[in-house]
């Protein structure tokens, strides 16, 4: 058992100014403005305030392609052995779930690189059935819903 | 008796710590009204407190000595005896000796030193035993917090009320302020402390008192603090301001000069730290210290004080300098705090001590930069560092020349020959001609570095030029070498200047604003000592109105010289220089005006208009020739128009009309004189509408029309009553003298109407529309002539299709008196007369308003065809709308007649075509709406209060009721509009108040209207009253009852296609809803999620934020097993 903070100190990045939509005065009644990289970043970002300083998330870091319904966030851990990994790859994930259109497929990765244990924690975040099955557990899902709910700076 | 009982009761309560603080609180407040009341006398009260007082139990001791204490702070103003003072101080006094019993003893002490002006002070022998008493015994650190802020209260209050007393403790004072200071951490202690300082500052200004031999210690107590910084920059609100407590450190630091020798160099180095806070604050304190320590003091620090400001000053300068429009008359840069503290502080130096200008006009640096400005000739193509220096040195000298007329003798003296050397320009000779030799080729080359620094010099001192009636009384000629030396330079100071504008090109701004700021400056000299001439001065406005006129196309260039015009033009306005003003009309505005006149130009019209009104409104006369110029220019393009079918003029004259209406208009309160000359336009309009009585070419100038009214209109509703009793009869005249009055004979038949079968001509509908706006305009107290045969002629034009005439008759009948003594005797007919005549039956004499009149026949169809039907319908709306807002009654019978084109049939059977429906379920947004045209409180309606809701409640009972028995769904949809109209306008109180019965109408409608995608701004609207009913508290019981329906709607609506705001706001509302019970909207959670679900892929992102939000806000409330 390991005794005290596992990251004492940990990297705060700085965050980036977001960036700012500016064609926001689309007047057309019926064009469609598809679901773009900065509407999921601002997804994220507005309940992840308090986490994202202790993940890095930047708008590269989302791909997102609204033809083919395909969306896939990249994060990076602070540390290498981040214990946090899981649950927040797990609250990125939910947070996307109840946020987009069911016929979206999510992908949710660690950043190549930044984590020990990198390939397990893609395999886990990404299967659904235990994905689903730690949605089954209510310790887990008031941790996510913790993790989600919004931070008021 | 019973008061003493009582006071026992409440002096128990207080003293038991275990109570509550507002059971405290309440008995204190019990005690101090029977003391104010004069129930309990303080003698009273301190007898009977004598066995808490004097307990050796020590809460209870400290308890009743803060509730004595707490009394006194509540009687500060009532009279006591000197005697009970004294004896109340000495036991104060003596208590401040006992820890335990610390706060009361305090508070009871300042309660009593606090006294001033009221019967029962304490005498300075007793303050004096105060003072010595707490420097001795009390350690003011070893206190908590609010203990702390009391001792520093209380010294502050001594040495302000007893200083002759404090005086004669001297050194222990010091000793006890020096000692209550030290580590001493929070804010409003501080703020005290600090001004405790100041004031033994003040009291001890001796150079052998004790805070000249203390002045050391004291210095190292106050100076830890400096610079201010929190650490804990939360949570605190009833906390101090940085800024404020910032301020009292400066102060003190600066309250004696015995601090200088420590002070200073502390505030160099803290100066030459990075932190920006550092800095700022040290600047300020520096300058606060320089005001306070005196010129003798300082002059040891100059040559340590020069080079660190100098220093501050380049660091806190950016190098981007803006050539654009706005920063015409600023610096042209950003500055930051730091730079600005800099400058105040460099200027305050220099207006103290002149000697401290040496040190400037001395510096290498400076003195560099009017070698290495030939360099470069374009500001881009500088380095950096260059930039820099320039915009530093410039800075700096303006700076120090603005600070007093002596230093800018120095300044011009020493350094502006050499940079009119460096810029190649030539000073005048003796006789008043150029000297051309050689270097006068090198004047063509600008340095756009020096260019800037000799603006910048220019621009400053402008402002050392005393007013005219100053300079009279001071023979300042001597004084004021400055102005000679410009005004040698002048002439070819505004030649080159003129050269700058004039070379440059589109692709270049610098050079244009170089030499229109230059321009500027040099034409802002005021007075008669300005150093330049008449003659230069109107060379200058010459060259500036050249551009103007010589541009085609809005550039840069010409934008600086309007703004730099205007800028003169408020200048010569402001200081009244009758001169200056004299050549501006002749040059400027004659010039101006004149192309305004003149049709052709190679400048486009528009231009021309804007640069007039803008340089004109600058003084009351030019806007005077302005208006002149105007309305010649509109009568000869009119005309040129009417005899040689110009399209081009009356294009012209439109936009001529707009530049009166959005430039002019709105200046009315700020020019005197405007109206008169804008009424005075508006006649002349009509006359020369008059005059051209054939139009030979028939023109479709929709546009022109337009203008046309709007400018009439509004002139006529901010003229005052004469102005449009004179612009109504001048009216009146064009329209007698036309062939409209033909109309006025046709009886109201539908056979005599549709014998006329011809369109008026172009010249009778642009008089009739003109003078429709007139009248709409109007106040009710302006006379309008022949109304009868008026009313008749806007008749039969609404029902040819006028809509303007249907306004002007709305109006009319708004604001006709009412016939007895009503608000109008000038006009020789009342309302009800008016009415007759357009309510007039087709065959009976009574007059009633409703069905049976020929207007209401022809709204229902009985007579005419669709086109008149449906034309009578609006034009009864807005007639209905001028009775409604009056507060007729005879309005109930005309909603009535539009009740009755809604539904399907009308009474004898016939149906009624479905455009009458729609026209007829407008007409109720007409009647409700506000209208922008007409009758609104520009153009002085009269305006019952409440109308909205009186109508309110008589139409739509009458409408739900049609709607439960109507009999084809398209009567249905047009009933649900114009109750949509009805219910939207009314103000939202109203809907609160009838929630109950409103709901189910509004659920109802919305799902009607969600039908066909013509009504979706209804829609929207009638949407906007349910969000708001959803809301209120008062709505809450009747929406609970409603829920499902509620949802069941607006879950329809989360998928409305044809308008994205009405599935925004119905998802909006969705989530409000989880403000009611939950056990009202659980049922529904799954249908609610699966339309929000299905929200979440709408094509519009603002729909789907609102579902993201929503759907998150409905998921919390299902069970945990569904978490998406």
């Amino acid at each position: 058992m390991v005794s005290g903070l596992i990251n004492e100190n940990p990297t705060v990045y700085e965050r980036k100014e977001r960036r700012v939509r500016t064609d926001s005065t689309n007047s057309d009644e019926f064009s469609v403005e598809p679901i773009d990289q900065l509407e999921i970043f601002d997804i994220l970002f507005f309940d992840f305030a308090f986490i994202n300083s202790f993940f890095f998330l930047t708008e590269d870091s989302v791909e997102v392609d609204d033809l083919k319904s395909y969306v896939r966030v990249t994060f990076t851990p602070t540390v290498e052995h981040c214990s946090m990994a899981t649950i927040i790859g797990l609250s990125v994930r939910v947070k996307l779930m109840r946020s987009l259109p069911p016929r979206y497929k999510i992908d949710i990765r660690v950043a190549p690189g930044s984590h020990a244990t990198e390939a397990a924690l893609n395999k886990q975040l990404n299967d659904k059935e235990r994905v689903a099955a730690a949605l089954e557990n209510p310790n887990l899902v008031e941790m996510v819903d913790e993790c989600l709910s919004p931070s008021f700076e | 008796m019973a008061a003493l009982n009582n006071l026992t009761e409440h002096l128990e309560a207080f003293v038991d710590v275990t109570r509550s603080p507002t059971h405290h609180a309440e008995s204190l407040k019990a005690i101090a009204t029977s003391l104010e009341k004069g129930v309990l006398s303080i003698n009273q009260l301190v007898v009977e407190m004598d066995m808490y007082l004097t307990t050796t139990d020590d809460v209870v001791r400290a308890r009743g000595i803060l509730l004595l204490a707490e009394m006194l702070d509540y009687l500060k103003s009532k009279p006591l005896d000197n005697a009970v003072v004294h004896s109340l101080v000495g036991f104060f006094t003596a208590k401040l000796a006992e820890w335990r019993s610390v706060r009361g003893a305090l508070s009871g002490c300042l309660a009593l030193i606090k006294r001033k002006g009221v019967a029962g002070v304490v005498t300075a022998v007793d303050a004096e035993a105060v003072a010595k008493s707490m420097a001795q015994s009390i350690q003011v650190q070893s206190l908590a917090l609010y203990d702390r802020k009391l001792c520093f209260e209380l010294l502050e209050c001594l040495l302000e009320q007893y200083p002759e007393a404090m005086i004669n403790l001297g050194d222990l004072m010091v000793y006890a302020t020096c000692e209550a200071i030290d580590g001493e951490k929070d804010p409003p202690c501080l703020m005290i402390a600090f001004h405790v300082v100041e004031l033994l500052a003040r009291l001890f200004p001796s150079p052998s008192g004790p805070v000249a031999s203390e002045a050391s210690d004291l210095f190292e107590f106050i100076s830890c603090y400096f610079p201010l910084h929190y650490t804990h920059t939360k949570g605190d609100e009833a906390s101090i301001p940085r800024e404020d407590l910032s301020r009292g450190l400066s102060l003190a630091i600066s309250s004696t000069p015995f601090f200088e020798p420590y002070a200073i160099p502390l505030l160099l180095e803290k100066l030459s730290s990075s932190l920006p806070v550092a800095k700022v604050d040290s600047l300020k304190c520096l300058k606060d210290c320089a005001v306070n320590y005196g010129v003798s003091r300082m002059k040891k620090h100059y040559k340590y004080l020069w080079p660190a400001l100098k220093d501050a000053l380049y660091a806190s300068t950016k190098t981007d300098l803006s050539f654009g429009l706005e920063s015409l008359t600023s610096p042209g840069f950003g500055m930051g705090e730091i730079h600005r503290e800099a400058v105040n502080l460099l200027q305050r130096l220099v207006k103290q001590d002149i000697s401290f200008l040496g040190l400037v006009v001395e510096d290498i640096r400076v003195n560099m930069v009017f070698d290495t400005i030939s360099r470069y000739s374009r500001y881009e193509e500088m380095l950096d560092t260059s930039k820099l220096e320039v915009l530093v040195v410039s800075q700096i000298l303006s700076v120090s020349a603005r600070s007093s007329v002596e230093s800018c003798n120095i300044i011009f003296e020493t350094f502006f020959s050499r940079l009119m050397n460096t810029l190649g320009i030539v000073e005048k000779t003796s006789t008043g001609d150029l000297v051309h030799n050689e270097i006068s080729t090198v004047s063509t080359r600008l340095y756009h570095g020096g260019l800037h620094l000799c603006i910048e010099l220019l621009t400053t001192s402008k402002d050392l030029i005393p007013s005219s009636e100053e300079c009279t009384s001071t023979p300042e000629s001597a004084q004021q070498s400055w102005c000679s030396i410009v005004s040698r330079f002048s002439a070819s100071l505004i030649e080159a200047f003129t050269s700058a504008v004039q070379s440059s090109n589109d692709d270049c701004s610098a050079d244009a604003y170089l030499g229109v700021k230059g321009l500027l400056a040099m034409g802002m000299f005021r007075g008669g000592s300005s150093p330049v001439s008449r003659s230069e001065f109107e060379k200058i406005l010459t060259t500036l109105t050249s551009i103007i006129t010589a541009n085609s196309a809005k550039t840069v260039k010409w934008e600086l010289a309007l703004k730099a015009l205007v800028c003169m033009g408020s200048f010569i306005d402001r200081y009244s220089e009758s001169e200056k003003a004299m050549s501006y009309m002749a040059i400027v505005v004659e010039n101006l005006v004149s192309l305004v006149r003149s049709s052709h130009c190679s400048l486009p019209h528009p231009m021309i208009l804007e640069a007039t009104s803008e340089v004109c409104s600058t003084r009351p006369t030019y806007v005077e020739k302005m208006v002149e110029g105007f309305e010649e220019a509109f009568c000869s393009s009119f005309s040129d128009f009417c005899v040689n079918g110009n399209f081009k003029s009356i294009e012209n004259c439109s936009q001529l009309l707009e530049c009166v209406t959005n430039k002019l208009l709105p200046r009315l309160t700020e020019i005197d004189g405007l109206e008169k000359s804008l009424v005075h336009f508006a006649i002349s309009m009509w006359n020369q509408i008059e005059s051209s009585v054939v139009f030979s070419y028939d023109f479709n100038g929709r546009e022109f029309v337009e203008a046309a009214m709007k400018t009439m209109g509004e002139i006529v509703g901010v003229a005052s009553v004469d102005s449009q009793n004179s612009i109504i009869q001048k009216a009146y005249n064009v329209i007698s003298s036309s062939t409209l009055p033909a109309m006025e004979s046709i009886p109201l038949t539908v056979a005599a109407l549709e014998g006329l079968q011809r369109d008026l001509s172009t010249r009778d509908e642009l008089i009739l529309s003109l003078f429709a706006s007139v009248i709409i305009g109007a106040s009710p107290k302006a006379s309008i002539p022949d109304v009868k045969s008026l009313v008749h002629l806007f008749l039969v034009s609404f029902l040819k299709g006028y809509i303007r005439a249907a306004q002007a008759l709305g109006s009319m009948i708004n604001k006709l008196g009412t016939g007895s003594g009503g608000t109008n005797i000038s006009t020789d007919c009342s309302l009800e007369e008016a009415c007759d005549i357009i309510f007039h039956e087709s065959d009976s004499s009574k007059t009633i308003c409703g069905s049976e009149t020929f207007l209401g026949k022809i709204c229902l169809g009985f007579c005419g065809s669709l086109d008149h039907q449906t034309r009578a319908i609006t034009g009864l709306a807005w007639i209905g709308k001028g009775l409604l807002m009056r507060g007729d009654k005879r309005v109930n019978e005309i909603a009535l007649v539009l009740m009755e084109c809604l539904k399907s049939t009308n009474s004898s059977g016939n149906a009624l075509h479905p455009s009458t429906m729609k026209h007829a379920a407008d007409a109720f947004l007409t009647l409700m709406s506000d209208s922008e045209v007409c009758l609104n409180r520009k153009f002085h309606a009269v305006i019952r209060p409440l109308y909205k809701q009186r109508f309110f409640s008589i139409t739509v009972p009458i409408l739900e009721s049609l709607i439960v028995n109507s009999q084809t769904p398209l009567s249905r949809t047009m009933l649900h509009v114009a109750l949509a109209h009805v219910v939207s306008n009314v103000p939202v109180t109203v809907i609160l108040d009838n929630t109950k019965k409103l709901l189910p109408v509004i659920l109802e409608g919305l799902s009607v209207l969600s039908v066909d995608s013509v009504h979706k701004e209804t829609l929207f609207s009638l949407l906007l009253v349910l969000s708001g009913t959803l809301t209120d508290i008062k709505g809450q019981q009747s929406v609970s009852d409603n829920a499902h329906r509620i949802i069941e709607c607006l879950v329809k609506l989360t998928s409305y296609p044809h308008l994205m705001v009405v599935r925004e706001t119905a998802i909006q509302c969705l989530a409000t809803l989880l403000e009611l019970p939950h056990g009202r909207i659980y049922p529904f959670r799954r249908e609610v999620l699966q339309a929000v679900t299905k929200a979440l892929d709408d094509p519009k992102r603002r729909v789907r934020e609102e579902a993201i939000k929503c759907r998150q806000a409905w998921t919390s409330i299902s069970s945990r097993s569904t978490p998406f």
